[in-house]
């Protein structure tokens, strides 16, 4: 697709050169036959004094991108200037005026948060006078003020994230890399890293930043939007997504379930991508395109988002049309309250701490239940308790009506579990892993062979068949997990984290696969940090620091959070104040 | 160099150190460890070995030479009925070897013209029979002499030699093999204490965010040596303190040149610490690595157990290229000789080009990139 952003992008302003000019620059790792293009023959500038967002999927280039102009790594091809300097040569003085932060910043565990602050102001060349006005500046920012002591170990993971941030602007650079930034962090830290990275438009600085959040495209001058090393466009967010007006539509259905009308809508032509939203879809239609017929359907005009842009733009990779399959019967059929799954007053110690704290819900068949939480809310624990992985301190669990305490054999043949991380056998083929899956889970014979055959066909595995588990891409491997755990047909599904760092196209392919599954009838319990994701849920609860903040439908949840300023909240609004109000509670307590 | 960036280098590592037990176990309880199972656990020496005795006639002088047998500290005496039982005790290990006095054992040795006894051996552990052969002979002739004096002749043989022992006049094998164990030690130590830690560094992300940093690859590489030649040298310090008192290996050079070989040992396992690390970027392959290509070539080739002059002339070249072999040469001089320059200084400048050769090509390999 060629780049039609000309006359378009931010025109530097006269007297102001561009931070970051790559010319025609390639780079590629690797040799013979297994060598790679990470980037080809990529041109761009990125403005000086503007936040620049760099998007795309998995392998698009993004973190060679960042490590080229960090001086870390010399181009094969082409030409590259930062800051007016050549990065080949000149990388020395490039990095005394840059501040880089890694996907994972290198933070001294062993150091607490002030040793962190001194040893880099130390390696920035901050004077001892200059130090005091500094550190107060980050602290008040990244109000880590309290934690001067504390660790960097002993830090959550927003917390770690901030503290590298700030460590990185000790002396403000003039220009600032950031490589996903905001990876695994919670909505809270996730605001304040982008006041930060907002308030540096104030001193000039240029930022370049890298994220798979596509709403944070929204929070940027203007964005690259990248794939497999190469260009695909360059813009100013709200531009690019004003291009897709008229194309975009909020539909509803007399009688049909949302899930099946994904379905439906996926399948007819004109259509690049429908999402579940509130109690209908959102579609995006094709250029040029019409709506189509569909008896019983209203479509209402829909404002364009940066997430349409991404799919968009990179529809040449999106996913087969998953087709429906499922009869509309046991879609609908969701009234009579059947519960599978229970769980009351749950609760689990480790030592002196509470990881889990009073739990409770109930999950019906056919139902995608949701945990929703940042790292370290307790949903892996309560899960692991769930599948029969972990005893519980107390309370009551019972799956598909059995205990998990005295059956828990029977229980599990029940849940098909697709552990974080994909818990795959990464020096075993593809072929390999799923035969000992269908081994562990007993199957023989004819339906050994019809189940391998169907995961073959329904996850498009062929091609990486002979490939090890751990070298396909991540995509590929939680295509594979999920097949792993659908071998034997349970009726209960078991997903934690299963969208952990897979970008935003294999997210939505993901969520396909489950919308048609949980069509079909099988109960879907998932647990995301992605806020996004919960609209994807008929039901869910919110969790933090062990206890259940809010629960219901993802409206329900959202209407809670409205206020006067706010009518109509995200989710991570929702998530923001309920966390609020929930330490506000605590201190009154205490 | 930047004075100040290299300062704050050097006292983040040392924080590091003192918070993260792993570098201090490395420093001083993997030596401590060493030490005590090599000391306790390797001898060369032979003594209390079980060996049997078939008297087919008793008579006082069998007697006398089983007391002999019975007051050397080598031997554990068995008394057997026979041969059968001699050669069944052996076939089950319960003796190593044994004495065979025929029922004319006293006019063969004792009458005019040559005697034998029968002498047998387990020879599968070659080493050990060669040791009981010697210490049954030397044995033997302390019986004989015995014998003829009390008989009024004078000792048969014509030459009788007069041993003096150098260096280890107790022939103690434990003050030959603990210098030599302490240079095996440090070798693992300096390798494993850099490749660890530079390891480690890749692992968290931290290199990467320093390498984007103003810091020069020298400061860095700089900030990682001295703090762990410190460290080094206090785990150096703590196996001569254990050779010195524990098990009693004299040093009769001075505590100058011995600190000053280490010193200049130390920076050569370090250096190649450092050049592990900059292949291995991962702790668990850096720590293999230091093992094989450091610990087991010198534990084996360093001349530390194994004398090298008996090696094969391929495998003689090879232990030139050994840092290990030097310092074992250097340590072994230096607690049992004294400063013998002759020996000391050939070694030390032979090091002196290994640190600058390890150093130096890991300052050649450290660019600050990550390609």
């Amino acid at each position: 697709m060629p780049p039609r952003h000309a006359g378009r992008s931010p025109v530097a302003e006269p007297g102001h050169p561009p931070a970051l000019r790559f010319a025609a620059v390639g780079k590629r790792f690797g040799s013979g036959a297994r060598q790679v293009a990470a980037l080809s023959d990529l041109t761009l500038s990125i403005p000086a004094g503007r936040i620049t967002g760099l998007l795309g999927p998995d392998a698009a280039g993004k973190t060679t991108l960042l490590r080229l102009a960090a001086g870390l790594l010399r181009p094969d091809a082409g030409r590259l200037d930062v800051l007016g300097l050549d990065a080949a040569r000149d990388a020395a003085r490039i990095q005394a005026r840059i501040g880089y932060m890694p996907q994972r910043f290198g933070l001294y565990e062993d150091l607490s948060v002030q040793e962190n602050l001194d040893l880099y102001a130390q390696l920035q060349g901050l004077t001892p006078a200059e130090r005091p006005a500094r550190y107060a500046e980050l602290l008040r920012l990244t109000a880590l003020g309290p934690f001067g002591h504390r660790r960097a170990g002993a830090l959550s993971g927003g917390m770690k994230q901030k503290l590298g941030l700030a460590c990185t602007l000790l002396r403000v650079p003039e220009l600032l890399l950031l490589d996903e930034p905001t990876v695994g962090v919670d909505p809270i830290s996730r605001r304040e890293l982008w006041a930060i990275i907002a308030n540096l438009r104030t001193r000039g600085v240029t930022v370049l930043v890298s994220t798979s959040y596509l709403d944070e495209a929204e929070r940027c001058d203007q964005v690259v939007l990248m794939d497999a090393g190469r260009l695909l466009v360059q813009g100013q967010p709200h531009q690019l997504a004003a291009d897709l007006q008229g194309r975009c539509f909020a539909v509803r259905h007399v009688t049909l379930d949302r899930r099946v009308l994904q379905q439906r809508l996926l399948t007819a032509p004109g259509v690049t991508d429908v999402r579940l939203e509130g109690t209908g879809v959102r579609a995006l239609l094709a250029a040029a395109a019409v709506p189509p017929p569909l008896e019983g359907s209203t479509w209402q005009p829909a404002t364009p988002e940066f997430a349409d842009v991404f799919v968009d733009r990179l529809q040449a990779r999106q996913a087969r049309r998953v087709a429906l399959q499922v009869a509309q019967a046991a879609a609908t059929d969701k009234t009579d309250k059947d519960v599978v799954l229970h769980v009351a007053r749950l609760n689990r110690f480790f030592d002196q701490f509470h990881a889990v704290n009073d739990v409770s819900f109930d999950v019906v068949r056919g139902e995608v239940f949701g945990l929703l939480g940042a790292n370290g809310a307790g949903k892996t624990t309560t899960f692991r308790m769930l599948c029969g992985l972990l005893p519980a301190s107390s309370g009551e669990l019972r799956v598909v009506g059995q205990d998990l305490r005295t059956a828990p054999a029977e229980a599990r043949r029940q849940i098909g579990y697709v552990a974080q991380k994909f818990a795959l056998y990464g020096n075993l083929s593809v072929a390999q892993n799923l035969a000992f899956f269908a081994a562990a889970y007993g199957l023989r014979k004819a339906r050994l062979r019809a189940r391998l055959d169907w995961a073959l066909a329904e996850f498009e595995l062929g091609p990486y068949l002979d490939r090890n588990a751990g070298d396909i891409p991540l995509g590929y491997k939680q295509r594979l997990a999920l097949a792993c755990a659908l071998l034997h047909e349970p009726p209960i599904l078991f997903l934690d984290e299963p969208t952990s760092g897979v970008d935003p196209l294999a997210r939505s392919e993901f969520w396909q696969r489950i919308n048609q599954y949980a069509a079909a009838g099988t109960t879907v319990l998932i647990t995301t940090h992605f806020m996004d994701e919960a609209e994807y849920c008929d039901r869910l609860v919110l969790m933090s620091q062990g206890s259940v903040l809010a629960s219901g439908t993802p409206a329900d949840i959202r209407a809670r959070a409205a206020s006067p300023d706010v009518p109509n909240p995200t989710m991570e609004d929702a998530f923001i104040s309920l966390i609020a109000a929930h330490e506000a509670n605590l201190r009154r307590a205490a | 160099m930047n004075l100040g960036r290299l300062r704050g280098l050097i006292w983040k590592e040392s924080v590091q150190i003192l918070r993260d037990p792993s570098a201090l176990a490395i420093a001083f309880v993997l030596p401590l460890f060493l030490l005590l199972l090599f000391g306790y656990g390797v001898s060369l020496n032979a003594e209390h070995v079980p060996i049997g005795v078939v008297a087919e006639h008793p008579n006082p002088q069998t007697e006398t030479f089983v007391g002999t047998l019975r007051h050397s500290r080598y031997f554990d005496v068995h008394e057997l009925p026979s041969l059968a039982a001699a050669g069944a005790a052996m076939a089950q290990h319960e003796i190593r070897g044994f004495v065979w006095m025929r029922s004319d054992f006293a006019r063969q040795t004792l009458g005019p013209g040559p005697g034998t006894i029968g002498v047998a051996l387990n020879g599968v552990d070659a080493n050990t029979a060669r040791l009981v052969q010697g210490y049954l002979t030397q044995s033997w002739q302390i019986w004989l002499a015995q014998q003829q004096q009390e008989q009024g002749a004078a000792p048969a043989l014509p030459v009788a030699a007069q041993t003096r022992i150098w260096f280890n006049p107790a022939l103690r094998s434990r003050d030959y093999l603990v210098p030599g164990l302490i240079a095996v030690i440090m070798t693992l130590i300096g390798a494993l204490l850099t490749a660890l830690v530079v390891a480690r560094e890749w692992e968290r992300g931290t290199m990467e965010a320093l390498m984007a940093s103003p810091v020069t690859m020298a400061e860095i590489l700089v900030g990682k040596l001295l703090p762990y030649f410190v460290l080094g040298m206090g785990g150096m310090a703590l196996s001569v303190g254990l050779a010195v008192t524990l098990f009693a290996v004299p040093l009769r050079g001075s505590l100058l040149v011995l600190a000053g070989a280490s010193a200049l040992f130390l920076l050569v396992a370090l250096g190649m610490g450092l050049l592990i690390s900059s292949l291995a970027r991962n702790q668990f392959v850096a720590g293999q690595i230091s093992i094989v290509v450091t610990f087991l070539p010198a534990f084996i080739l360093s001349g530390f157990i194994f004398d090298i002059r008996s090696m094969p002339t391929v495998i003689q070249g090879i232990t030139h290229i050994l840092p290990a072999r030097y310092f074992v040469s250097i340590l072994q001089t230096v607690f049992l000789a004294g400063d013998v320059w002759a020996v000391i200084l050939p070694d030390a400048g032979a090091l002196a080009m290994m640190a600058v050769f390890f150093l130096g090509v890991t300052l050649l390999r450290s660019r600050k990139r990550l390609d």
